[in-house]
């Protein structure tokens, strides 16, 4: 958990009533919608088909119980009993009038929460792994640095006008659970063989229209110097950033035109004008943030409680445990992970009844603490395995333990032509009805990881490009059609998928997925080969003609 | 804001609307021929020609108060005098999403 300082607080509510006043003027016509449109967006308000939609940051994942009821408090009383988790640790509402999104804000602030960073051409709220601080083997927790970064860079000059949006995402274990490689930074802690801790650095990752893997810029940066590095690489993009052509300013674009071994040059000739300036962290400003952040008083526990045991007679509880639960680094606790992804619902949604009802389970169970993770899924991150059979029967009554963590139908979707005013397709049906074509958790089980990201267009919000399969609606003469990649990733292996072939029509895309699943089981040389494996091995040949000999 | 030039190129191919979101709410509102607003289609200004389909869009934009990003959407007019939204972005926004929201037990 983390403590807000008496700043940030009141530089949040500053801007409530800053923004309070903007959306009066607003609606007395005082401005126009093109002055106001700036204002609004660097608040998270952007207009969608039905409605504004408000974008809220939950930095680096982290929500405590009373931040989670406020947010169910805000879903009911101004938007329609939902919030949308979205894959970069913000939550979304479809549907709240303009008229009260000040006194959204408001109810909000009061518990730290905002909307600064989650939407504009600024840095965007950085992301982290959600098992930060928890995972076994993490080198330390990364939201220290998220949060360090973060306060350099909220409203600072050289950050807040820049010739697009950026986005920074932070891991520190082996397992790459941040997508750090589709950032437009990526750093992964790690020691050097001093075992000293620093940074491997990437850059230049990002999806949309023109996708790229990020690159590494340097291999290690000692942490101290983390800060002015990423100022070292923010002014070389700021030189050249390409402000005349939207398609065209991100920084995946720059470092691919000039190379990665320029870029890093002119990058390192930039930090070495810099020298050890006022950037660089000394102890105390990074002990103080540290010392922000609590953990709880964990209890000494055995690690196989006779709780444990008991239940494991019960077979339903045993595959959601297997499935959902995940070991943690401090004997007799486990990362306990929460399927936003029911059978036959939209991803990532979750009404204000379960977010309640989440908020007192994790308060019995957690130490009041959830996390968010880029899957649209949420987590309870520190649950004494004593209480996992209790904690699996109160989760079953609120649906949310469908084991269904990392299989085909945890599925990461865009809010698509349902809410989205850039869309060419839907996104949500497509899920919900491949959720019900694998609806039978022990096929999906014995299937095994298999990761669907849908997007509603080219924008890549579902990040398509490195979904095991991904699916990207477009438009054909006025109507829907879906073009099928296979074999893409997000970890630390990070590729893009390949095209298997022409769009094919909305009604036929289940069947396509079926089509291809099918020729995985036939395909994979033993149960264990997972799907992206598969078709590493074997190219995606044999699946292109299984899916359109037929068609 | 559809800009004068755009507005200039406008051409429409059927029965069409000006549509837009109300400032103060987001919902989705439609030109009438009184010069209002209103959420229902059917009480809508049907225009067939492009030169009224500009003029309908001049009118509504000249209203930033009331609505936020009108532009001119297809429609069809049905047996009877009942009009229908055009295609499927405008049926999603008359009608709303086309999923069922998960409502837990
Ligand atoms: C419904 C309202 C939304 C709108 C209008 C919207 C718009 C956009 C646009 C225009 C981009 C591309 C920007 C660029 O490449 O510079 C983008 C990127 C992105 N969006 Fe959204 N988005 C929406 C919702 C979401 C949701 C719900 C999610 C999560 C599920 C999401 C996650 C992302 C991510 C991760 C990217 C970055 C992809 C990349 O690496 O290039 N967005 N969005
Ligand atoms: S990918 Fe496209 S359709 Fe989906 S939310 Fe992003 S902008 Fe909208």
């Amino acid at each position: 958990m983390y403590a807000y300082d008496e700043l940030d607080r009141t530089l949040i509510n500053e801007r409530v009533s800053e923004f309070r006043d903007q959306v009066k003027r607003r609606l007395s016509g005082e401005l126009t919608e093109d002055e106001f449109k700036i204002l609004r967006l660097q608040n998270g308000v952007y207009l969608q088909l039905h409605a504004y939609m408000f974008r809220v940051a939950i930095p680096y994942g982290t929500l405590s119980t009373k931040q989670l009821r406020r947010l169910a408090h805000v879903a009911r009383r101004y938007d329609r009993g939902y919030g949308h988790f979205t894959t970069r640790q913000n939550i979304q509402f479809n549907w709240i009038k303009l008229a009260e999104l000040p006194d959204a804000l408001a109810d909000l602030a009061e518990v730290g929460i905002h909307a600064m960073q989650t939407s504009g051409n600024n840095m965007r709220n950085v992301t982290s792994d959600q098992w930060a601080g928890v995972a076994p083997g993490e080198i330390e927790d990364p939201r220290i640095w998220s949060e360090l970064i973060r306060q350099h860079t909220t409203l600072h000059p050289e950050f807040s006008f820049l010739p697009r949006k950026f986005k920074i995402a932070i891991t520190a274990s082996e397992h790459d659970r941040a997508a750090i490689k589709i950032h437009d930074i990526g750093l992964r802690l790690h020691k050097n063989a001093d075992g000293e801790t620093g940074f491997e650095v990437l850059v230049g990752g990002g999806l949309g229209r023109t996708p790229f893997i990020a690159k590494t810029i340097k291999p290690f940066v000692h942490g101290r110097d983390v800060l002015s590095y990423i100022e070292a690489i923010l002014r070389v993009y700021n030189q050249y950033g390409r402000r005349d052509n939207i398609y065209k300013a991100r920084i995946k674009i720059l470092v691919h035109e000039l190379g990665i071994e320029k870029f890093a040059k002119e990058v390192d000739e930039e930090w070495r004008q810099m020298g050890d300036s006022e950037l660089r962290l000394d102890h105390r400003a990074i002990e103080e943030v540290r010392s922000r952040f609590s953990y709880p008083a964990y209890e000494k526990l055995p690690h196989m409680p006779d709780e444990l045991k008991q239940a494991a007679h019960d077979p339903l509880f045993e595959r959601w445990r297997k499935n959902s639960v995940s070991a943690h680094k401090v004997q007799g606790y486990s990362i306990v992970t929460l399927s936003l992804k029911p059978v036959g619902g939209p991803p990532g949604d979750a009404t204000a009844e379960q977010m309640d009802a989440l908020a007192d389970l994790a308060d019995k169970y957690s130490f009041g603490e959830i996390r968010v993770g880029h899957e649209q899924n949420l987590a309870l991150p520190h649950v004494a395995k004593r209480d996992l059979p209790a904690l699996f029967k109160a989760f079953d009554r609120l649906g949310l333990a469908t084991p269904n963590v990392n299989l085909v139908t945890d599925i990461i979707a865009c809010p698509g032509l349902d809410y989205c005013s850039l869309a060419n397709a839907r996104s949500i049906p497509i899920a919900q009805e491949l959720t019900r074509r694998f609806a039978n958790h022990d096929t999906a089980g014995l299937i095994g990881r298999l990761h669907i990201n849908i997007s509603g267009c080219i924008n890549a919000c579902g990040h398509h490009h490195v979904g095991h399969i991904g699916i990207l609606g477009v438009e054909k003469n006025g109507e829907e059609f879906y073009q099928i990649t296979i074999g893409g990733r997000a970890d630390e292996n990070a590729q893009m998928g390949t095209l298997i072939g022409p769009a094919v029509p909305y009604a036929e895309v289940a069947d396509v997925i079926e089509d291809i699943v099918e020729a995985y089981l036939a395909l994979r040389d033993r149960p264990e080969e997972l799907f992206v494996d598969t078709v590493k091995r074997l190219g995606v040949e044999p699946f292109r003609e299984r899916v359109y000999a037929t068609r | 804001m559809t800009s004068p030039l755009e507005q200039k190129k406008i051409r429409i191919t059927g029965p069409s609307v000006v549509t837009a979101n109300r400032t103060w709410d987001g919902a989705v509102v439609y030109r009438t021929a009184q010069k209002g607003w209103s959420t229902e289609l059917s009480d809508s200004a049907i225009v067939s020609t492009s030169d009224d389909a500009r003029a309908l869009l001049a009118e509504a934009a000249a209203d930033d108060v009331g609505a936020v990003g009108p532009y001119i959407a297809p429609v069809e007019l049905k047996d009877g005098g009942k009009v229908k939204p055009g295609n499927l972005r405008e049926q999603i926004r008359a009608k709303g999403v086309t999923i069922d929201l998960q409502v837990p037990a």
